[in-house]
């Protein structure tokens, strides 16, 4: 934002698990504190008006456009982004799908669509195909055409639940 | 900018009403961040009203729903009681954007960003929905249709904000529904829509209703010649024909890249049949292919 702020705000959170605390400027979006303060470029920047998903990020579970909401409205929120899917060197199925699938080509979009499949899938472990459209649709690619994304989420979802059922 | 946000309305009201700048609410964000990130305002104050609890909150009330200013698209669908009380209303707050924005996006922010295309507004107008404001005098309580005056434009004076939305009790008989007209399927802005809601007696003779259409006008409308139409009658084609015709002719649209006012007018009349066949099913205890 063109804005400047006097006073920075202490916000205390958590990102991926991890407690945060960190000064923010209240202007700033959790956008901006995610990449700019906190280092974490996985989320990605946009249209930074919502139409695109591309920062889509998870708070306390609920799926948001991380551009859409002030950094200091986190303050004692748990944030859930893209760097918090893979467990080490493992990816998460949908990660490892979207790989299968050649889900991706830019990249640019991935993250916040991942972010967004992962919401679906704890929601609904066994969506339809309209239903993971649906879901999506706030989620833009330019590349792929949607369908091999598509795929590669209902492909992750029976993966998923598979593994429950094995477990 | 300053950030504030307090935990009483009282305290909301005070902030808001002291400043000397600009002061803006923070509902869900989905509107005011577009704003100043695009430098359509700049605020001095921004006042986030969430950690207000009544402005959070569902309950049960005077047989009817509260329904906090501040609750999310994604949490009013998530309410089953609310859902099948109201279907119209919450299918009507479904349709505002995506799911991220669902996430976020608020009846009370819907309202008072004061767009003509608002989707939850018909339905709320429709419902007889009544909106509770607080202020630095105390709060009032007003219909819906009373709240947005014009685009960008509110009856609110200086401090005040909606806290949340009183939903009449509604019952067996009752019925209602929200329909908008879009190039698409999802992700896109009203070119018409429409809110009915409607009650029939033990004959099926229609003893009330309230028809409101949304972007046809510079706010959206409570169109009482549409009612006057449906009322007394078994809401059969005649009645429908002529309530359809007065929806269409209460509309005073302007032109723009989404449509052109002769098609908003005569999509007007379309939306409002098709709404209230909805609206009737409903009232009559079946389930429409609407979203829920």
């Amino acid at each position: 934002m063109a804005q400047t702020s006097a006073s920075k705000t202490h916000v205390v959170m958590r990102v991926n698990g991890d407690p945060i605390e960190v000064l923010v400027d209240p202007a700033d979006t959790v956008l901006d504190v995610l990449r700019n303060q906190l280092n974490m470029t996985g989320t990605k920047e946009g249209c930074s008006t919502g139409d695109c998903g591309a920062c889509s990020v998870t708070v306390d579970g609920r799926l948001v456009c991380s551009c859409l909401m002030l950094g200091v409205e986190a303050n004692g929120k748990s944030i859930g982004t893209i760097e918090g899917l893979a467990a080490g060197d493992s990816l998460h199925p949908l990660q490892q799908k979207f790989l299968e699938h050649a889900a991706l080509q830019c990249g640019i979009c991935t993250p916040g669509v991942l972010v967004a499949a992962k919401a679906l899938l704890e929601k609904n472990p066994d969506p339809s195909e309209t239903e993971v459209r649906y879901w999506l649709a706030g989620n833009l690619c330019r590349c792929t055409g949607y369908d091999k994304i598509i795929r590669a989420v209902m492909d992750a979802a029976a993966e998923m639940r598979g593994a429950k059922v094995r477990a | 900018m300053r950030y504030e946000a307090p935990e009483t309305a009282e305290r909301a009201a005070q902030l808001l009403a002291g400043e000397a700048g600009i002061a803006r609410v923070l509902a869900g964000g989905t509107d005011l961040l577009v704003q100043m990130r695009t430098d359509v305002i700049s605020p001095d104050l921004v006042v986030d009203i969430k950690k207000i609890g009544e402005v959070r909150a569902i309950k049960e009330e005077a047989g009817g729903f509260r329904v906090g200013a501040g609750v999310t698209g994604a949490e009013l669908k998530e309410h089953a009681k609310l859902r099948a009380t109201w279907p119209g209303i919450v299918e009507a707050a479904n349709l505002i954007g995506s799911t991220q924005v669902q996430g976020r996006a608020t009846l009370g922010g819907n309202l008072c960003n004061a767009s003509p295309a608002a989707d939850s507004v018909p339905a709320l107008i429709a419902a007889g929905a009544r909106a509770t404001i607080a202020g630095p005098n105390g709060r009032r309580e007003i219909p819906v249709e009373d709240v947005v005056t014009g685009v960008r434009k509110l009856s609110l004076g200086k401090g005040e904000f909606v806290t949340s939305f009183l939903l009449p009790p509604k019952g067996a008989g009752q019925g209602d529904a929200y329909l908008r007209f879009i190039p698409r399927t999802e992700m896109d802005i009203a070119v018409v829509g429409c809110g009915v809601a409607l009650a029939l007696d033990a004959s099926g003779t229609c003893t009330s209703a309230r028809l409101s259409l949304g972007a046809v006008a510079e706010r959206a409308l409570l169109v009482a010649d549409a009612a006057k139409a449906l009322i007394g009658s078994k809401v059969d084609a005649a009645a429908i024909d002529k309530a359809a015709a007065a929806a269409s002719a209460a509309c005073r649209p302007i032109d723009d890249k989404r449509g052109t006012k002769e098609f908003r007018i005569k999509i007007a009349g379309v939306l409002a049949r098709r709404t209230i066949e909805n609206a009737l099913a409903r009232a009559q205890g079946k389930t429409v292919k609407g979203l829920y």
